[in-house]
């Protein structure tokens, strides 16, 4: 918008360079073999995805790595379908909550793998409780979308 | 409470984009509280501010570059980074040690010199997984708006409401930022940004310096024959994952809770007169007065459509207009507790509820789908 008075453009770039650590090192390296790897809680047996060192709960350590099932269901959605920084894919994308089988947590990823351009036909398709499967891709880089997204069983 | 603490005085400046620079427009809100409560700057014995660091000012260390404006150098003073509400709450703890009389608590936010809420917010977002799948504050409200939705049978029509009430009563409030008559059909039809969420329902990004000044009981005489007593505060913090969540069932009941005990608070629906609650989201406010105990668990749509929560309801629920008419994003909560200041003063001007306002509570949330909420009840 034209202002009728003097304004300052700035931009403030950071570079930084994060740990990941041996969890999500561990975790990554699975996403690159096609595995999603969670871990048990010792003390109230949970399985948390993605894998942790810790318990937030019980705040006990996680030790027992276990590979989760690819596939669950939709627990939540949303078809986003505007322009922000930083956002995964061009939109429209649909964001999605999905309990993988045998988890007892949500796994945050993109449902997928069916056309999104019209939200009406997409609504008649993607509901709650629908079964969903991971969809990998070809050129992984130990990276979260390396799962491309979940589609439709 | 040990030492009862009060709110003497209060300032904030309108939502709406400023030609005013940033120090300027928080001298000029410091400098109005303070003569408000009759007091100079040599009066303040200590200040909580609250604000952002980069994201939502440009400016890292940006207490150091306030401080004169706020009134606070040569003095005492911190800052809260995250949610205002916590300022106000820090602030009567330091005169509750029982080494301070007089605090400034002050929030500032220019909101129209940001970037995009959401270019902040998914920073939020961890940068090794959920910032790689886009998570923002809205996409998380529309994950929780779609639970709700499904859950309790609520209705986008019922979401869409809150927007229209809220929006309909800051035409009442010369500080809002967004105001107008609107239909539920103007809400629902309007850009449809995260299905369920449309543009109308999601809150705005707007200008706030926002101010009160606390003083101890034994000195409220010397200032003020109003005083608005801080009766009780509460808060809590749920986990960051989202996944991890039970995003229905989160953390704001426990903070009431908290709240509600310190306040002597029984039955909120007859012990609190009005309510200004952070609802960056038009079904949050519905869902975060469940939580307060407004109404039963999955009853907020049938609340709405009963019209309690209406300006001159049995429960008027942001008569301000709240964060969907203005949202001056950190100030927003301090701002929910200075509209409840002014109910319970009576000098809320058009805004004013038409019941007798005696108690009142102030909301303020910060993180994705309410991870963290703070509750204050003021009161005469």
């Amino acid at each position: 918008m034209t202002k009728e008075f003097r304004t300052v453009k700035t931009e403030i770039r950071l570079p930084y360079e994060l740990a990941y650590g041996e969890t999500w090192t561990r975790f990554f390296d699975g996403m690159q073999e096609k595995k999603i790897y969670g871990n048990t809680c010792p003390k109230c047996n949970r399985v948390l995805v993605p894998a942790r060192a810790f318990c937030p709960r019980c705040f006990v350590d996680m030790d027992k790595w276990v590979e989760v099932s690819q596939e669950g269901t939709l627990i939540a959605w949303s078809y986003t379908n505007y322009k922000y920084y930083g956002m995964p894919t061009e939109p429209p994308f649909i964001g999605a909550l999905i309990r993988l089988d045998g988890t007892d947590v949500n796994f945050l990823h993109l449902l997928g793998g069916i056309d999104l351009s019209n939200f009406e036909e997409v609504r008649k398709i993607v509901k709650n409780g629908m079964k969903l499967k991971a969809v990998w891709s070809d050129d992984r880089k130990a990276h979260i979308m390396d799962i491309k997204y979940f589609k439709p069983v | 409470m040990a030492k009862r603490v009060a709110m003497i005085a209060v300032a904030q400046n309108a939502g709406t984009e400023s030609k005013d620079n940033f120090y300027d427009q928080a001298y000029r809100v410091t400098k109005e509280v303070l003569d408000k409560a009759g007091m100079t700057r040599d009066d303040i014995q200590t200040i909580v501010s609250a604000s952002s660091d980069v994201f939502h000012g440009g400016i890292s260390c940006a207490n150091s570059y306030y401080w004169e404006t706020t009134g606070a150098f040569l003095k005492n003073a911190s800052r809260q980074d995250g949610e205002s509400l916590f300022a106000l709450f820090y602030g009567a703890m330091r005169i509750m040690t029982g080494h301070y009389d007089t605090a400034l608590v002050i929030s500032l936010c220019k909101g129209s010199e940001n970037p995009p809420l959401d270019t902040c917010t998914l920073m939020y977002s961890d940068p090794f997984y959920f910032r790689n799948v886009g998570l923002t504050e809205t996409l998380a409200a529309a994950l929780q708006m779609r639970l709700y939705m499904e859950k309790y049978r609520i209705s986008e029509e019922q979401c869409a409401k809150v927007a229209v009430k809220n929006l309909r009563n800051a035409l009442g409030n010369p500080y809002a930022h967004k105001k107008g008559r609107f239909t539920v059909e103007d809400v629902i039809n309007s850009e449809r940004i995260a299905d369920p969420l449309t543009e109308m329902q999601c809150a705005p990004k707007s200008e706030g310096m926002v101010a009160t000044i606390l003083v101890s009981e034994e000195k409220a005489k010397k200032y003020t024959n109003k005083p608005v007593w801080i009766k009780g505060f509460g808060s809590s913090i749920d986990s960051y994952g989202i996944g991890d969540r039970e995003l229905l069932n989160g953390q704001l009941r426990q903070a009431a809770k908290r709240a509600y005990k310190m306040a002597g608070i029984k039955n909120p629906l007859e012990d609190i007169d009005m309510a200004e609650v952070t609802e960056p989201y038009a079904f949050q406010e519905l869902l975060w007065c469940e939580d307060l105990g407004f109404c039963r668990k999955g009853q907020g749509g049938k609340m709405i459509d009963s019209g309690m929560t209406e300006k001159n309801g049995e429960m008027p629920v942001n008569p301000s207009g709240g964060v969907l008419a203005n949202n001056p994003y950190v100030s927003r909560g301090l701002q929910r507790a200075v509209e409840a200041f002014l109910q319970i003063r009576g000098e809320a001007g058009e805004r004013q509820v038409e019941k007798k306002v005696k108690t009142a509570l102030a909301h303020g949330v910060h993180g994705f789908a309410g991870q963290c909420h703070a509750v204050a009840i003021l009161g005469r």
